[in-house]
């Protein structure tokens, strides 16, 4: 049967891991290929690194890095920040990114995604959405959260499936950092609007909150940062949990 | 001993390079048919589109060379997908090594489940030396959108909507829908299982 998948999320600022609140305050987590090379064996099903600060300062995220953490770990790995165009995709898959995450550049210029999924394939580009809910209704917003747009949230998704995005990495920039709990709401209704899978992300501070994403909200996947680089939830403790659940999940 | 990756357009091979160097193995990517003949073993990776990947092996003439390969040839995701006779994607006919079997799209309508299949799923009624030392149920990372039917060269099953091969062999020839560069432990036994055939 096929799992649910459970993803740390290493964001990177100047090679090192940082995790801060609603994006802001960034706290130092450590050494990037060290932490994934925990998470790999602590058994984390697939690993997220965001170069939170390529899209403001224009920085390409480090190739060298990616190549450093293809060498060392045995799962999937996606890499996102400051995406552009089809080279900057190409330089990051050459060093060993099993996937690519854009967000910003794809809603400034949609053909993106048509782009990379043509180029590379579907299975390997990841459609960002950083959501937050304005006047009651769930919308995109861009540049790490700073930028709201008048774009409905499930419509981008949508039309992101449409255009070739292989999966879609959902943030709510509301529960982001606040250990509350996931957006269901909106999860939920993504989930059940595309046929691609869904990744949860923003939220996770209990075992509850997984459980609570993958049932009620149909999540595919579920990503978390803080939690796990500090241990608060350890990825076994968490999948044997789930399990007794009855959710599927890789033990 | 000689391990070539097979040169085309059919996706990223980095991550299977990758996977081998981590197992201590260096292997050589080249569309060189001398090159590919000599090899001792030969890996046939691939992502992205059926007919396209045929069309491309076709006009290079290594549809050819493939199929006359006599040492271990191990096609992966779209590789494997590619070594049967006929795929449904865009209505492709392939190189038939496995013959008479087919690769159709996985029919999610009125279910909750999602195409293409992206995640881990086991693995099981697991038959041969590709899986010498990995267990029933082990877990295998997998993302596509069409699957080879059950056969009489299954060697391995999954279930996703319904069973179907997770894995395929006719003689010198294997085949994995999942992706062993990226299944964790289990993948690198699967590809050391292969690589000392």
């Amino acid at each position: 049967m096929l799992t649910k998948r459970i993803i740390p999320c290493l964001d990177i600022k100047d090679g090192r891991t940082v995790k801060g609140t609603n994006f802001l305050e960034l706290r130092d987590a450590g050494d990037p290929v060290e932490l994934a090379m925990r998470y790999c064996e602590e058994g984390a099903d697939e690993l997220v690194f965001l170069d939170i600060t390529a899209t403001t300062e224009k920085r390409k995220t480090l190739a060298g890095l990616v190549r450093k953490i293809a060498t060392h770990i045995n799962i999937p790995f996606t890499v996102g920040g400051g995406i552009n165009n089809v080279e900057d995709v190409r330089l990051l898959l050459d060093n060993g990114a099993d996937k690519i995450s854009v967000n910003t550049s794809a809603v400034r210029r949609p053909e993106l995604i048509n782009e990379l999924s043509l180029q590379f394939g579907s299975q390997c580009v990841v459609l960002a959405i950083d959501a937050k809910r304005i006047d009651g209704s769930w919308k995109v917003v861009t540049h790490g959260g700073r930028t709201p747009t008048l774009l409905s949230a499930t419509d981008w998704a949508k039309e992101a499936a449409k255009r070739g995005a292989g999966e879609i990495l959902l943030t709510s920039m509301e529960n982001d950092g606040t250990k509350n709990g996931f957006a269901l709401d909106i999860t939920g209704e993504i989930s059940r609007s595309v046929s691609i899978p869904v990744i949860a992300s923003g939220g996770a501070g209990s075992l509850q909150h997984f459980a609570d994403v993958f049932i009620k909200a149909q999540a595919d996947a579920a990503l978390a940062a803080s939690i796990f680089h500090f241990r608060e939830i350890p990825i076994a403790e968490l999948k044997r949990y789930l399990q007794e659940q009855q959710i599927p999940v890789r033990i | 001993m000689k391990t070539v990756i097979i040169k085309y357009n059919a996706g990223n091979i980095q991550s299977v390079l990758f996977a081998l160097e981590r197992i201590g193995v260096q292997a050589t990517v080249t569309d060189d048919p001398a090159l590919i003949r000599a090899a001792d073993k030969v890996i046939f990776p691939g992502v992205g589109e059926a007919s396209t990947a045929m069309h491309y092996l076709r006009g290079r003439e290594l549809d050819k060379l493939i199929i006359s390969l006599q040492q271990p040839v191990l096609g992966i995701c779209l590789g494997m997908q590619l070594l049967c006779a006929y795929s449904a994607e865009n209505n492709t006919h392939c190189l038939g090594v496995f013959n008479n079997v087919e690769v159709h799209r996985f029919r999610n309508e009125g279910t909750p489940f999602k195409v293409p299949q992206t995640g881990w799923n086991s693995i099981q009624q697991l038959k041969g030396p590709l899986f010498n030392q990995v267990d029933e149920q082990a877990f295998c990372y997998f993302v596509h959108s069409y699957y080879a039917e059950l056969n009489d060269c299954t060697v391995a099953c999954a279930d996703y909507i319904h069973p179907y091969s997770a894995a395929l062999q006719h003689n010198n020839f294997y085949g994995v829908q999942f992706h062993p560069e990226k299944s964790a432990t289990a993948g690198e036994q699967i590809l050391k299982n292969f690589l000392s055939l």
